[in-house]
């Protein structure tokens, strides 16, 4: 997984998270909502000195929850689960 | 038909800056708040709201002094950063000035909740159309960690260091509970920032309080429950549990106030007249004349001329009105006029009095001490001005309810029974008129015509002009039959 | 140019109205509440704003928000209310942001009295708030002047980014006199810099924190040199019967027009007597008067105070002349006869009176 997100990517397709480990604080709180626990805490430092968060690589079901945890901006953008477009559903 | 998959990709708000230009050092993409303030979060909710309604380009966002003091680091859109306390004061005013513009007041705990209490209850009772975010933290972050007014009860910070002691600081303040108490707000909530549910429960409320502003639907306020890790000593994770623990049992969660529904939208304001159609409306009601010459005193006796002129008596006699009258004689006849009041505790406890100087020159002095005429209405009067009249000056005194003789002999002394007249002419409120008229008589100064132009053009009530031309000229007749 | 007969107060709205002034925001003091009466009126009937505020210091801050959003923007208070103001004040200047500001001076300190007084000269022309800067400080004696200064002020304070102030006394707002209203200002400046909730605007910031001591000294020295340009360009003042004056009085507000009563008196009696009247407190004239000090023998200094503007007159001066002082205070008007009095004794030659 590539440690700086482009969003943008149209090669990604969720459901995934992406950590940028150069924005993290390394405060914990999306290691702590997250509810199927595939983040943790990285044994290196980033640029400013705190330990970042990472995914652990498998098991992200694109829920968001860590995104609204997460105190700053740029660390955590999440992909969610690819959903059918609306017009589809009602048609459907 | 192709199916392209709808990709939603939760990501850094274009409400918020990419790069923090504004905020100082080399680090232009983390935030200046510490690690796990809850700060960070609601910027994010507040961010991506914006993003969503789309009025990223007419929020107008007020920073208040306190950790988010930085608010404009980060919000990408019209910024003010206010005084402590008052940014509810500024969103006020410029939510006023630009009526479409969407304002959000950001605020801290000691912000509103204390220095800045007065300014957030009254602009919740106006019920202006603006969104408080209300971020509760139960300590001053940026200070230092002091007590704050909604600090818990034997919570420990700098200023409180054995915990504090409610019998001497008073008991938290609940400033929802307080604010749902006014008429205006229409939605008040309390949500905290701690797990998943709490945080999605706050999103919504951000997004309701929002878009109520859009929907111009009035005053929205959301009191968020936040953690301040470092104030407290904490790391993140027990910063969080504390809050739930402790905070939340103080600060109940839920909606205080919620009348979104049946509120109807608040009219469209008004837009401002052209420039150009200002005077009309400015000046509506106000007689303007044409200066058509200079001044001249014509015939009238040396000793009448420049008069500086003090009308005095009881409120309710006119008195202001016929210096005021009198002022609109000579103006219109192209003298340089002053008319000053005596004004505040003077003017009150039933005393009145005026000056009015009239010359061909510009009056300097509009304060008279040394008056030349003295009009007295009343007793009174007549005790206090009699003795400052110059010598060789002009007592005009109302002879019905003053019941003393003048004692001064080196001026004129006038009397004029201006009530008693005035009762016979069917209101003894017209006192003044008569005054005025014979004074005029008396001195030569301005004719009979002279003061029904004037009073043409001052009196608004026309029903009230017959009996006011009237009494001018029972003035002057008094005047000429007792001569 | 038709002519009205108005209260000076009313004729500070209606000039403020006419410099394209749409928004009050004020708190009721006495003597300068008919400036708000007057506002409540008239405001709403040409579409401007109109706002009792919840406190002195929230009606500042509204006048923040206010003109931060573009407007031109007018409060108005008396002594009391002007100290509560003063936060706001310095933010404003922090800030860069024009408004207009009347103080209608009352007796002080404290409570005092609602009588006409000058004894915030310090608090209006030395600053008052926190930190370094100045108000523009003008000062009316007639209600032609209340209208056409504020007018003047407006322009100023826009010109020049910064807060004007009026600075008269109850006599001056209570005082009705013939008034020449000029045509209305039908072109506003364009105001870029202001946070106005559009497209245009949405990059700036109404600001006055600068944590980086060079970066806000830096701030200060540009706004300093803003001063200088405003010392150069802008002192107004008036004089009477100067060019041969032994004795040159100096007053402003209602007070010059009791100086002028008192100096034609002795004029009168041939004393070479003259008066010097500051329209513009700051920019004080200086200038004016430090060439006058080479032409004339003494100064007197009459004021509504303790002796405040006598301070600045006496730096201007430079020593060149003695300055004498004449004040009453407190609330209490001299009277042209005390005044003349005061000239008498401070004539440089000789016994009189």
């Amino acid at each position: 997984m590539s440690s700086t997100p482009d969003t943008k990517d149209p090669v990604i397709v969720g459901p995934d998270v992406i950590i940028d480990p150069e924005m993290c604080k390394g405060c914990n709180l999306c290691t702590y909502v997250c509810p199927t626990g595939v983040l943790l805490i990285s044994e290196s430092l980033n640029h400013l000195g705190f330990h970042p968060a990472e995914y652990t690589g498998e098991g992200c079901t694109g829920c968001g929850v860590c995104f609204y945890a997460c105190p700053e901006p740029g660390a955590i953008t999440v992909y969610k689960p690819p959903r059918k477009p609306k017009k589809q559903k009602e048609e459907v | 038909m192709n199916t392209v998959n709808e990709q939603v990709v939760l990501k850094w708000p274009e409400s918020l800056y990419s790069e923090f230009e504004r905020k100082p050092g080399e680090e232009k993409r983390a935030t200046h708040y510490c690690p796990g303030c809850s700060h960070g979060v609601i910027h994010k909710l507040i961010a991506e709201a914006m993003d969503d309604f789309g009025i990223r380009d007419r929020t107008i966002f007020v920073s208040p002094v306190g950790c988010s003091v930085f608010g404009y680091y980060y919000f990408d859109c019209g910024n003010f950063q206010a005084a402590h306390g008052r940014a509810p004061a500024v969103a006020t005013g410029a939510k006023r000035s630009r009526p479409d513009s969407i304002v959000i007041s950001y605020q801290g705990d000691g912000d509103l909740a204390a220095i800045g209490t007065n300014n957030i209850l009254h602009a919740a009772n106006r019920g202006e159309n603006i969104t408080v975010f209300f971020v509760n933290n139960a300590i001053y972050g940026m200070t230092g960690g002091q007590m704050a007014p909604t600090t818990l009860e034997g919570q420990k910070t700098s200023t409180s260091p054995t915990g504090r002691d409610t019998s001497l600081t008073g008991k938290p303040l609940h400033m929802s509970e307080l604010l749902a108490t006014l008429d205006a707000p229409v939605y008040i909530e309390r949500v905290a920032i701690t797990d998943a549910k709490h945080i999605l429960a706050a999103r919504k409320a951000v997004r309701k309080a929002l878009q109520t502003q859009i929907d111009r639907k009035g005053f929205t306020f959301v009191e968020i429950l936040s953690t301040c890790p470092v104030g407290w000593k904490m790391d993140p994770q027990e910063a969080k549990g504390w809050l739930e623990e402790n905070m939340m049992k103080v600060f109940p969660l839920g909606v205080f106030k919620d009348q979104v529904k049946e509120t109807e939208p608040l009219p469209v304001p008004v837009t401002p007249i052209p420039a150009e159609e200002v005077p009309e409306i400015l000046f509506k009601g106000m007689s303007a004349f044409e200066r058509t010459g200079e001044p001249d005193w014509g015939d009238v006796p040396e000793r009448y001329r420049e008069p500086k002129i003090k009308v005095a008596g009881f409120g309710g006699q006119g008195i202001l009105f016929l210096g005021a009258l009198l002022s609109n004689v000579a103006l219109r006849k192209n003298f340089h006029v002053t008319w000053l009041p005596a004004y505040g505790p003077e003017s009150r406890g039933g005393t009145a009095n005026c000056n009015v100087v009239i010359s061909t020159r510009p009056v300097a002095a509009p304060l008279i001490t040394e008056p030349e005429v003295v009009m007295a209405f009343n007793g009174p009067s007549m005790d206090r001005f009699e003795p400052l009249v110059e010598p060789g000056g002009v007592l005009m005194y109302n002879s019905s309810l003053v019941s003393q003789e003048p004692v001064r002999d080196d001026i004129e002394n006038v009397a004029v029974p201006a009530t008693g007249l005035a009762v016979e002419l069917g209101d003894g409120k017209v006192a003044n008129l008569i005054m005025l008229g014979a004074y005029l008589s008396h001195t030569g100064m301005f004719t009979e015509e002279d003061v029904n132009e004037a009073l043409n053009a001052v009196i608004k009530y026309k029903e009230m002009l017959e009996l006011d031309r009237k009494a001018v000229a029972r003035g002057f007749q008094y005047i000429r039959e007792s001569q | 140019m038709p002519v009205r007969f108005v209260k000076g107060n009313e004729a500070i709205l209606q000039g403020a109205i006419l410099a394209g002034c749409r928004a009050f925001y004020g708190y009721p003091i006495t003597p300068s509440s008919e400036i708000a009466e007057s506002a409540a009126r008239l405001m709403p009937a040409i579409g401007g704003v109109f706002l009792q505020s919840e406190s002195e210091i929230g009606a500042i801050q509204m006048v923040y928000g206010a003109s931060g959003a573009g407007l031109r923007v007018l409060t108005a208070s008396s002594s009391p209310g002007i100290s509560l103001k003063l936060e706001g004040i310095s933010y404003l200047v922090g800030s860069r942001i024009p408004a207009v500001i009347v103080n209608i001076m009352r007796g002080g300190p404290g409570l005092g009295n609602i009588a006409p007084a000058q004894g915030d000269y310090f608090q209006m022309v030395k600053g008052g708030g926190h930190g370094d800067y100045r108000l523009i400080a003008l000062a009316p004696n007639s209600p032609q002047e209340m209208c056409d200064l504020t007018m003047l002020a407006f322009d100023l304070a826009d010109k020049y980014m910064n807060p004007a102030a009026i600075m008269a006394d109850g006599f001056t707002g209570q005082m009705m006199e013939a008034v020449e209203f000029p045509d209305p200002v039908t072109d506003l400046p364009n105001k870029p810099w202001s946070v106005q909730g559009n497209a245009e605007t949405a990059g700036n910031l109404i600001n006055s924190i600068y944590l980086d001591p060079e970066e806000l000294e830096d701030r200060v020295r540009k706004l300093f040199e803003v001063y200088a340009v405003i010392e150069k360009e802008e002192v107004r003042s008036e004089e009477f019967y100067t060019d041969d004056a032994e004795l040159i009085t100096v007053g402003y507000g209602i007070v010059s027009r009791l100086l002028l009563s008192a100096v034609e008196i002795a004029r009168a009696d041939g004393l070479k007597v003259g008066l010097i009247r500051p329209i513009t407190l700051w920019p004080f004239p200086s200038v004016r008067l430090g060439e006058l000090a080479r032409g004339t023998k003494k100064f007197l200094v009459s004021e509504m105070s303790t002796g405040q503007m006598v301070e600045d007159v006496r730096l201007a001066v430079n020593g060149r002349v003695p300055v004498d002082f004449y004040g009453r205070w407190g609330g209490v008007v001299p009277s042209v006869e005390e005044l003349r009095k005061a000239i008498y004794e401070a004539y440089p030659e000789g016994e009189t009176s």
